[in-house]
């Protein structure tokens, strides 16, 4: 073997990078070109037909637009909020928490150990009607006596927002973490304020956190289709709602794939913008 | 050899599935257990999908004694699966092999005739036929379930147990709710009332409440009714679509009313007795779930299981349990002898003037796609 890779030494990256590339040909790749072709596809269950049925697309694109904006618009509520939700938080960790910083990180992820459904599910629990939340909530009247959290766009962004929190939370944590406090020191010795001193220096630094953060959350969250599911109503229904109705329960697969394809475009789109907007090196750290 | 069932065998077999599903083609090499093989001949072990909660358990041993009886009887070892949670997501697992002409390594699953799906894999060719020479205790079908749409003489299907659709309520909340119109326009029930999910129940109830003739839907009875959903919708009376997942904000008060299945509310009401169901005054819906053999599923192995449980003694045995509506005659005779209470509940053993009421969806409708579609279209899909 040894003498094997001595005389081939220019494969080693190749053989190195074969698993990985399989893995991604196998459970990426196929998929996707199934998909699209899935997507171009005519007929009724079971029998389809490939048919360069680009139809499929506009047709979706003009019958679930207001699916897709409205999961656009509840994955960019839902990552400012874990954005400003998460960021004095996860700051007070990295540099205020001290010995105790593990536990608190701990905290962030523990409920990360339960199932992302049962997870969903506790919150039909801690926002019912007869339940402590909405009970305090009307007790301080900022919900009447008929007022429900359950079943409201709140709910399902709130879902998503908790769901995904942690996405947003430790890339963040770890961009804060590595800024050397000293150069913190060094710009109050230059008579910056501490607004200055953060808006100049711990901001900036942190900012690849913030984009790194601000994408695992997006993305999936834009996706999602659990909280709309138990926490929502016909009202909130996202896209990915759409696509598990249309895989499971009409059996129109090419519209499926046609949304899913298009459902994946769109994010690339937004984050190419995106990465145009705040510089590539950010993405990458 | 009836090699038991090992925790060890279990993840097996569960990888096994997962392989399974995802690449149909190696199905073929591993043929385990009861499946494979198209050839009709008695194995001794028997692979049985059905729905979670759906057959007698002993609370002690935690294990099904109908099923040990018929071990003890016929030598044949059960498998007993409970992974059906939904007719579709089942469908979805399944579909990807049967359509590769393979089987799925089960002899029996349990299908639900208010949804497209028994028709289609009757009509795709996706199961076996029954055995009926090893059925014997066939007689015992009652008739009313003896020729269902979707498989007129019963050569693929036998019914596992029916239920009715009908509405409850929580006695705390509110009076009684006895009408759909009632559900869909009482103020006091505003946000705090669901529909189901299944197109069948709500559509079939609302049709009923509008005179209509849910057994024949027509694209003016169904566009009518859906338009009364979707006023409700739009209105906030409804809150949401549900599965069997009313049950605890019903019980909680989160909902006063919903529509419901009888079995469900019958288990509920042992806890809750501030629970109430009824069918609606313009009639309730009722439905069967169906066994059915996949593709390549043993049908002599299959067969005599639905033998044993079209035996009254063990239909009332289970029936007794998970009270939902027994097919088989002789079942309520039978548990009289032990259980004279449940034997006169009508919810589990309904009269005749019970069995009026209720109508069955028209299974022309279920596979109507553009109906799906506008159903979807109310459910925010």
């Amino acid at each position: 073997m040894g003498s094997f890779f001595h005389r081939h030494r220019g494969l080693t990256p190749y053989l190195l990078l074969a698993p990985g590339l399989a893995w991604l040909a196998i459970f990426f790749l196929i998929p996707l070109g199934f998909l699209g072709y899935q997507s171009l596809q005519s007929g009724v269950f079971p029998n389809f037909e490939f048919t360069w049925e680009f139809a499929n697309f506009t047709d979706a694109l003009s019958t679930y637009r207001e699916h897709l904006l409205r999961s656009f618009l509840y994955a960019a509520i839902a990552t400012v909020a874990c954005l400003v939700l998460a960021y004095p938080l996860v700051y007070w960790i990295a540099f205020k928490a001290g010995p105790w910083r593990n536990l608190f990180l701990l905290f962030i992820v523990a409920p990360f150990f339960v199932t992302y459904l049962i997870r969903t599910l506790a919150w039909l629990n801690i926002l019912a009607d007869e339940g402590p939340v909405v009970g305090f909530l009307r007790g301080i009247h900022v919900l009447d006596e008929d007022g429900r959290l359950l079943a409201t766009t709140f709910a399902v962004v709130s879902g998503i927002t908790y769901n995904f929190f942690p996405f947003m939370a430790l890339p963040l944590y770890v961009s804060l973490e590595q800024i050397d406090p000293r150069l913190l020191e060094a710009a109050k010795d230059l008579y910056a304020s501490s607004t200055q001193a953060f808006l100049r220096v711990t901001l900036p630094l942190s900012a690849p956190g913030i984009v790194a953060g601000t994408l695992l959350t997006f993305i999936p969250a834009a996706g999602d289709f659990i909280n709309a599911a138990l926490l929502g109503t016909p009202k909130q229904a996202m896209i990915g709602n759409v696509i598990q109705a249309k895989f499971l329960e009409s059996l129109d697969y090419p519209t499926a794939a046609s949304l899913s394809f298009i459902l994946m475009a769109t994010i690339l789109v937004a984050l190419l913008v995106y990465a145009r907007i705040v510089g590539t090196e950010k993405l990458t750290g | 050899m009836n090699p038991r069932m090992t925790r060890d065998e279990l993840l097996r077999r569960g990888a096994a599935g997962t392989a399974l599903l995802a690449f149909p083609s190696l199905l073929a090499a591993c043929g385990g257990g009861g499946g494979g093989g198209g050839e009709d001949e008695l194995k001794d072990v028997l692979n049985f999908a059905n729905w979670p909660l759906y057959i007698d358990v002993d609370e002690k041993t935690k294990t099904h004694p109908t099923l040990e009886e018929f071990t003890k009887q016929t030598g044949i070892t059960v498998n007993y699966f409970e992974e059906i949670n939904a007719n579709a997501e089942y469908f979805a697992k399944v579909q990807g092999p049967l359509s590769q002409g393979q089987g799925i390594d089960r002899d029996i699953f349990v299908f639900t005739d208010n949804s497209r799906f028994p028709g289609l894999l009757v009509n795709e060719g996706w199961v076996e036929k029954l055995n009926k020479d090893l059925i014997p205790n066939m007689v015992n079908l009652v008739d009313a379930q003896a020729s269902p749409p979707f498989d007129p003489n019963r050569d693929y299907s036998l019914p596992w147990q029916s239920g009715m659709t009908g509405i409850a309520w929580n006695e705390d909340l509110t009076g009684p709710v006895t009408s759909i119109e009632q559900l869909l326009e009482d103020p006091k029930l505003k946000g705090k009332m669901t529909m189901l999910t299944e197109m069948a129940d709500s559509v079939g109830l609302v049709m009923l409440q509008a005179g209509d003739d849910p057994t024949a839907v027509t694209d003016e009875t169904f566009n009518k009714a859906i338009a009364t959903v979707q006023a409700a919708v739009d209105s906030g009376q409804i809150r949401r679509f549900t599965g069997n997942d009313y049950a605890q904000p019903l019980t909680n008060g989160d909902l006063a009313a919903a529509l419901a299945w009888s079995g469900d509310i019958v288990q509920l009401l042992s806890s809750n007795p501030k629970l109430k169901w009824a069918i609606p005054e313009a009639g309730g819906m009722i439905w069967t779930d169906n066994m059915l053999i996949p593709q390549e599923g043993s049908a002599a192995t299959a067969s005599t299981y639905m033998n044993s449980v079209y035996d009254p003694a063990v239909a009332a045995q289970i029936a007794a349990y998970v009270n939902y509506v027994t097919p088989v005659k002789g079942a309520k005779e039978e548990l009289a002898k032990t259980d004279p209470e449940t034997a006169s509940n009508p919810l589990i053993f309904p009269d005749d003037e019970t069995l009026a009421q209720v109508s069955q969806f028209d299974s022309a409708a279920l596979d109507n796609d553009e109906y799906i579609t506008l159903w979807q279209g109310v459910l925010g899909q």
